[in-house]
């Protein structure tokens, strides 16, 4: 089996690329997320990665066998070692390209090449003794094999171990004074600080601090630290000679399909690392079962744009549970404002969408759906210059929408004609309802008209609770439930002393005084 | 080369923490005035002689070693100052001799350690000058070795040596340092090696072979050259600095150790001083194994007070042997509290190896020393007194284990004599029957009748007493406890000599 990629399990590999994110991002906040998932990989360019859900189940199965392996964790840090011997060796070589002297400049492609070498043959050694299940990794671990037994990487390697010994090798002495130094061999002389140390040694009285200064190691060499190497070389003219033609012959040591699987890699170590700081905060994750059936469900689900910010304030992430059975296809989700409505909407655009990414995802025992296309409708800001009404605005966006929505999308909508009187909202609601009802899509529609919850049988109730007991505090959970109106204006009419029966004390004490 | 003058074969560690009580041990048994004594106004001796006393006990031998350097020293006691203020001396020089903080160069570093260095070797000079003309007369195994050890490690050998060292790192000759390639070909694992040129006339030069290697001279305009040369010339001056330094460190430690251990004794000298010019006795005690029941004194006394008031201040007799419990009892101001305190300061002398204040003392040596002392009312306090001291008490209980020494003053008497004598009784019962042995200043008269007729083989009884007149002896001696404390012997003192009668109404 060939090796072409760690992130695409088909044949045909060549991926294109999109260069920007696609529109339902910004509402469902998956840019947020595609922010802090590459957080500090941003010289590996993984977003366009992020831009590609997948199509094909068999594609999803290539990157859950990944990341499993990736769960055994002498595999994890095998890769996670590897790539970071990688950065390490590009950032050396980007850094040294341009150094002045090229008796530094040569030693530091031999300093790169040496750690490669290591770097290959230590992944390719820890990949073979390891319980590798995946196809990705074990088509890897086979290439690095053959890549090992290559007349090109043997060559790197013996030229390495030769050109190693001879520097190794060299030792020589340098004699300053005042304004002149002079290079030459060492003649065994004495290490001075050594008879310091044993004159004195009789007054040791325990364990000192240490007067050594730090210097720092720095790129680049002074014209007097070069005039020592130059004199050096010409002490050793044959290890110089060598270690030229070695910067010649291997300029560009890495292997191109090593390269990419460097890059494409990231994508699971930064998903995987995501998923940890979830988990360690003792949230779910889990692979989801990702379907052509639209029977989708979810228990302890999150919104994890949502949840990262929680956790680094601290504060308390709320799950909630769904599922479309049998003929459901649409959540309507009504309630109290700032109740959790838009979070519970974008959780689940999240989790399908990421889902098909490949990735663990929020919650526990998840089922997704295989879409072709997401569309959102949030509300936006009104732009003034803009000619149309905010209505007109959201009639035409829906309509956009409705045109390219197949029966296999997702469609998310929030507060839709919030900008008009309950009546049209009503009339308008329904219209739209219908429509997608007809297409079959999978939906979630965020609403304060609750008729809309009980159009049909493919529609499911959602409502945003609060506390009982404490009205105050929204829950920011969301349960399937018959959407009333009412729970939550008892609560409020409770706190303010408004009921029937705390109104009627009220102004029986009045009466009294 | 180790000082030893404290421990035969050990450093003090004077970052040791203290007993937890330490600060009660002070205030309850006024040991501030007997520091001030031994210090003379000096802080180090203040801060060595607070450290050691409050330390938990020494072991027989080393109170017995530090005894007889102690002797030594009040035999000698010009030879120890002398020895105290050379290292104060070389102490406060090397401090004194400061530098920049976080010099980026090793030059400087190099040169102060070096004149460092140099003032140090002036000093231990003096220190085997004295070793060599001045030891003799000196018995102690402690200052034996130690002089000759100052006599046998200086030797003009060892000096020359030494100042050779110096000589090297001046570089009159250049630096020679080794190397080898490192990353990027840098220079790495710089080695300075001893490179002892001889010099050479221009005569022997003209006709020598060249140097071997390649040489480069530096264009006189070359700053920049200059500045690089002088800066992998400071990797060389780096390694011999650092040495040299930690070198003057390890001097330095050697005499702060010495100056700390010597402080000790002339701390005891000055105390020794002031209590002969009052005419006051001391005596080198006797310790005992833990556990083993001795508690004998004669003409004990408090010296905190001795140093205080200008009389002669009375001692007290008493043999304790195989008694858990010391029960004082009776008049007021009658020297029941100065015995608890002479008690206690002579416990805590003896254990770090000091004389003691008394004609002859001998004790077995204890398990941690505590007081509790009936404290001032806090006007915070919410919780009342005797809760207080109940909550203190308890406190107290978390440290104590069998061998310990437990000084009473007037505790557990914030409530009536009843409850607080019940009290009391429970807890010096328990004490006594667990090993702990304890010293109780009472005016619990239930207390000390119930000790007396139930526990009687376990417990000497000291009373206060007074004379028929009223006046009080300060001396105590042995006997029942009575049940008045002759407070009224003091009310008629203070609002003169009315009849009790009169007072009462």
């Amino acid at each position: 089996m060939t090796f072409q990629s760690i992130l695409f399990g088909s044949a045909d590999t060549r991926v294109v690329e999109p260069a920007d994110d696609p529109p339902f991002f910004s509402d469902l906040n998956l840019d947020q997320v595609a922010d802090v998932i590459f957080a500090g990989r941003e010289s590996y360019d993984l977003r366009p990665f992020f831009r590609i859900p997948l199509r094909e189940v068999d594609e999803i199965a290539y990157r859950h066998e990944v990341l499993r392996d990736l769960e055994h964790e002498q595999i994890f840090a095998a890769i996670s070692g590897f790539e970071e011997s990688m950065r390490i060796i590009k950032d050396a070589l980007t850094a040294t390209a341009k150094l002045y002297y090229s008796h530094e400049r040569e030693r530091w492609i031999l300093d790169a090449a040496i750690r490669y070498c290591e770097s290959v043959d230590l992944l390719s050694r820890a990949l073979n003794g390891l319980p590798i299940a995946s196809r990705g990794l074990a088509a890897l671990r086979d290439y690095l094999a053959n890549y090992e037994r290559s007349a090109e990487f043997r060559t790197l390697q013996d030229d390495i171990a030769s050109l190693r010994e001879k520097l190794a090798a060299i030792s020589y002495a340098l004699l300053i004074d005042g304004d002149r130094f002079t290079v030459r061999d060492p003649e065994g002389e004495d290490d001075l600080v050594v008879a310091i140390h044993e004159t004195f040694a009789r007054f040791r009285q325990g364990a000192t601090k240490s007067y050594l200064l730090t210097f720092q190691e720095r790129l680049g060499m002074n014209h007097i630290d070069a005039k020592v190497l130059e004199f050096v070389a010409l002490l050793h003219p044959e290890a110089f000679a060598e270690l030229d033609r070695f910067a010649e012959a291997h300029a560009a040591f890495i292997d191109p399909a090593i390269e990419r699987f460097d890059r494409e890699v990231q994508f699971y170590l930064a998903c995987f690392e995501y998923a940890k700081t979830f988990e360690s905060a003792g949230l779910s994750m889990c692979f989801p079962r990702v379907t052509s059936g639209k029977a989708v469900s979810a228990e302890d689900t999150f919104d994890v744009a949502l949840a990262h910010r929680l956790i680094e304030t601290h504060g308390n992430v709320v799950c909630n549970d769904f599922a479309l059975r049998g003929p459901e296809r649409v959540f309507v989700v009504s309630g109290p404002n700032q109740g959790g409505k838009t979070t519970f909407a974008r959780t689940f655009g999240q989790l399908q969408y990421l889902a098909a990414l490949g990735c663990r995802v929020a919650g526990r025992s998840v089922t997704t759906f295989l879409f072709d296309a997401i569309f959102t409708h949030f509300e936006h800001q009104e732009d003034p210059s803009a000619l149309r009404g905010k209505l007109e605005d959201d009639i035409l966006r829906i309509h956009e929408i409705l045109e390219r929505a197949t029966t296999d999308s997702i469609i998310v909508l929030n507060e839709i004609f919030a900008s008009t009187t309950v009546r049209d909202a009503s009339v308008l609601g329904r219209r739209i309802m219908d429509r997608i009802l007809a297409l079959d899509a999978l939906c979630v529609c965020v609403t304060f008209i609750d008729e809309l919850s009980a159009l049909s049988e493919k529609t499911v109730s959602m409502v945003s609770l609060v506390d009982p007991a404490n009205p105050d505090v929204r829950t920011y959970k969301v349960a399937r439930k018959k959407a009333d109106g009412l729970a939550y204006a008892v609560s409020l009419a409770e706190k303010y002393s408004l009921t029937y029966d705390r109104l009627t004390r009220r102004l029986d004490g009045r009466r009294q005084s | 080369m180790k000082t030893y003058l404290l421990y035969r074969d050990r450093d003090a560690d004077w970052d040791e923490a203290l007993p937890v009580n330490a600060e009660d041990l002070v205030a309850d048994l006024g040991l501030a005035t007997l520091i001030a004594a031994m210090a003379g106004g000096d802080k180090m001796i203040h801060s060595i002689a607070t450290k050691t006393l409050l330390k938990r006990s020494q072991d027989i031998d080393t109170i017995l070693y530090r005894q007889a350097i102690l002797r030594d020293s009040l035999t000698h006691p010009a030879v120890v100052r002398v020895l105290y203020d050379l290292a104060g001396e070389a102490i406060e020089n090397e401090s004194r001799n400061f530098w920049g903080l976080r010099t980026r160069s090793a030059a400087p570093i190099l040169r102060r350690s070096t004149s460092v260095m140099q003032m140090f070797l002036e000093v231990l000079r003096k220190m085997r000058a004295i070793a060599e003309n001045d030891a003799t007369g000196f018995e102690s195994e402690g200052f034996s070795r130690f002089f000759e050890m100052l006599r046998s490690e200086l030797d003009d050998d060892y000096l020359r040596e030494v100042y050779s060292r110096l000589r090297a790192v001046e570089f009159r000759r250049g630096m020679l340092m080794t190397a080898r390639l490192g990353r990027g070909n840098h220079g790495t694992d710089y080695v300075l090696r001893n490179f002892d040129r001889p010099p050479r006339s221009w005569f022997e030069r003209f006709f020598a072979p060249r140097e071997p290697g390649h040489t480069y001279q530096l264009h006189p305009r070359d700053e920049s050259g200059a500045r690089a040369l002088s800066e992998l010339a400071d990797r060389g001056v780096n390694l011999v600095a650092d040495a040299l330094a930690q070198s003057c460190d390890h001097i330095l430690a050697f005499f702060k150790a010495l100056r700390a251990e010597l402080a000790f004794y002339v701390g005891c000298i000055n105390l020794h001083e002031r209590l002969e010019a009052k005419g006051e006795p001391t005596c080198f005690p006797v310790p005992h194994e833990p556990n083993a029941g001795v508690h004998q004194f004669s003409g004990l006394y408090d010296a905190s007070l001795a140093l205080s008031i200008s009389k002669r201040v009375v001692g007290n007799d008493a043999d304790a042997r195989g008694k858990m419990m010391l029960i004082i009892t009776g008049a007021n101001q009658g020297g029941k509290s100065t015995l608890l305190r002479s008690l206690g300061i002579a416990q805590m002398m003896m254990e770090c190896g000091m004389f003691a204040a008394a004609d002859a003392f001998r004790s077995s040596l204890c398990n941690g020393l505590f007081t509790h002392y009936k404290r001032e009312e806090d006007a915070e306090m919410e919780s009342g007194k005797f809760d207080e001291e109940l909550r203190r008490m308890s406190a107290l209980a978390d440290h104590l284990v069998p061998g310990a020494l437990v000084l009473f003053n007037e505790s557990f008497a914030a409530t009536n004599d009843r409850e607080g004598s019940e009290i009391a009784r429970q807890i010096a019962e328990a004490l006594a029957d667990a090993g702990v042995r304890l010293a109780f200043v009472t005016h619990l008269y239930e207390f000390a009748h119930r000790i007396w007729e139930e526990r009687r083989t376990q417990a000497l009884f000291l009373r206060a007493d007074r004379r028929d007149d009223g006046q009080r002896t300060f001396r105590l001696r042995e006997g029942e406890p009575l049940p008045t404390s002759y407070g009224e012997d003091i009310y008629r003192r203070v609002f003169g000599s009315e009849a009790p009668g009169s007072v009462r109404s």
